[in-house]
């Protein structure tokens, strides 16, 4: 009997060596091989990519939109976490 | 719940930011319903496509041209699967999109049910309908929805070279034989107005687009759009050496454009509702090809499992 799809897997790509994987897009595979395989077709035909990593879809669990200002408000106000908020004087170099 | 009306207005608010919409957040049925009609008919459009070109893969009159077609076809394939993929951030499932294809409740583009006859047939695919598809792709970039976005910044970055291979073709030919260069106008005479319909009715018969251009999945209208390309292909002709199949086209000095004739609208229509050269076909042999392709799903699906159940048991014998 056939299966109404094949598993969804989230594509990441790293560009260059040095590099974080990236977010590609998604694709449908049998297995982690084929989606490896698949993801090298569909996302690294021009030197996109030296490193696949793929995912199953199913696996990613995600922050909702709805829990964002719970989730990240609160660094809005906590200026002193950037240098930029502490006054020193302009002769200082090298800081 | 939320109130419905304020979900609404800062849904807007967020569009009109210029802040992109992502799978997860809130959106108003019917833009969710716009961008997977707009989205899976592009998608078929990239899958169906290939068709016509594929028709010429194995008779390319060089090995040049035998592999920069291949690779071009191969493009197009990519294209279709980025755009399922972000079609189904929406929440649609592949299988269901394929199926609106193959039974006619989805559309694609209307180009790709004309033949291909010849091989300078190619060549104007290259220029005018990959041309005239980046006219309009290039602002689907700024889409409002993200996925979409990113997904036509990617294939417009293919593009291009779509369009030079197809240039290239036609340019030698222009330079070619006399038989050549009738093979060629002849071409770009069966092309040419289709490709102005790729644009879509006349703003005046497309209900949707001012919608569309509220929610910024839209960015120009399809007159505009059409203009343009008028506008940069008459020149794109001349280098050819080829003339345009319109007898009103003119500069107009006063517009700042090139005038030109009033399109087959019936033509359109007729293909658009399924009676065109090659619609049966077209839609016939993605069928074939999906059966014919149903038994590699299920046997890859079953060797997969039975692999998952091996490396379960190995792993159990271990413990
Ligand atoms: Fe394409
Ligand atoms: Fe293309």
């Amino acid at each position: 009997m056939e299966k109404k799809n094949w598993p969804l897997w989230e594509v990441f790509i790293r560009s260059r060596q040095g590099l974080h994987h990236k977010h590609a897009g998604s694709l449908h595979a049998a297995d982690e091989q084929m989606a490896i395989e698949n993801a090298r077709d569909v996302y690294t035909r021009r030197n996109e990519g030296i490193s696949i990593w793929v995912v199953e879809s199913k696996h990613i669990h995600a922050s909702s939109p709805a829990e964002s200002e719970a989730l990240f408000d609160p660094a809005n106000d906590k200026v002193y976490r950037h240098p930029t908020f502490y006054d020193i004087p302009d002769e200082i170099k090298h800081m | 719940m939320a109130d419905i009306t304020a979900l609404e207005a800062h849904f807007q608010n967020t569009i009109d930011q210029e802040i992109k919409i992502e799978p997860k957040d809130w959106m108003p049925d019917a833009y969710r319903k716009t961008l997977i009609r707009q989205i899976s008919q592009h998608a078929h459009s990239e899958i169906v496509g290939m068709l016509p070109e594929g028709n010429w893969i194995t008779r390319a009159p060089s090995l040049r041209r035998k592999v920069a077609l291949l690779a071009k076809v191969q493009d197009e394939a990519g294209h279709g699967l980025y755009l399922y993929s972000a079609c189904e951030t929406l929440g649609v499932e592949r299988n269901e999109l394929v199926e609106q294809l193959h039974d006619g409740r989805a559309k694609y583009s209307s180009i790709f049910n004309y033949p291909t006859l010849t091989w300078a047939d190619i060549g104007v695919i290259g220029w005018l309908v990959d041309g005239a598809a980046i006219m309009n792709q290039v602002p689907l970039c700024r889409c409002s929805y993200g996925p979409y976005a990113r997904a036509m910044v990617r294939v417009c970055k293919e593009e291009s070279f779509h369009q030079r291979q197809g240039y290239e073709i036609l340019l030698t030919l222009s330079k070619g034989t006399e038989a050549q260069r009738r093979m060629l106008q002849d071409a770009v005479n069966r092309w040419w107005w289709p490709s102005l319909m790729m644009f879509g009715p006349n703003d005046a018969d497309s209900p949707h687009t001012a919608q569309s251009m509220k929610w910024k999945i839209k960015r120009f209208t399809n007159d505009e759009l059409r203009q343009k390309f008028v506008d940069v292909c008459v020149d794109q002709a001349k280098l050819l050496n080829v003339t345009l199949p319109d007898p009103d086209l003119k500069w107009n000095e006063e517009r700042g454009h090139y005038d030109f004739g009033e399109i087959n609208w019936d033509e359109f229509w007729q293909v658009v509702k399924g009676h065109g050269p090659c619609n049966k076909e077209r839609i016939d042999t993605r069928r074939r090809a999906h059966e014919e392709g149903a038994w590699v799903r299920e046997a890859a699906m079953a060797f997969a499992e039975k692999q998952a159940r091996r490396r379960a048991e190995e792993s159990s014998q271990v413990a």
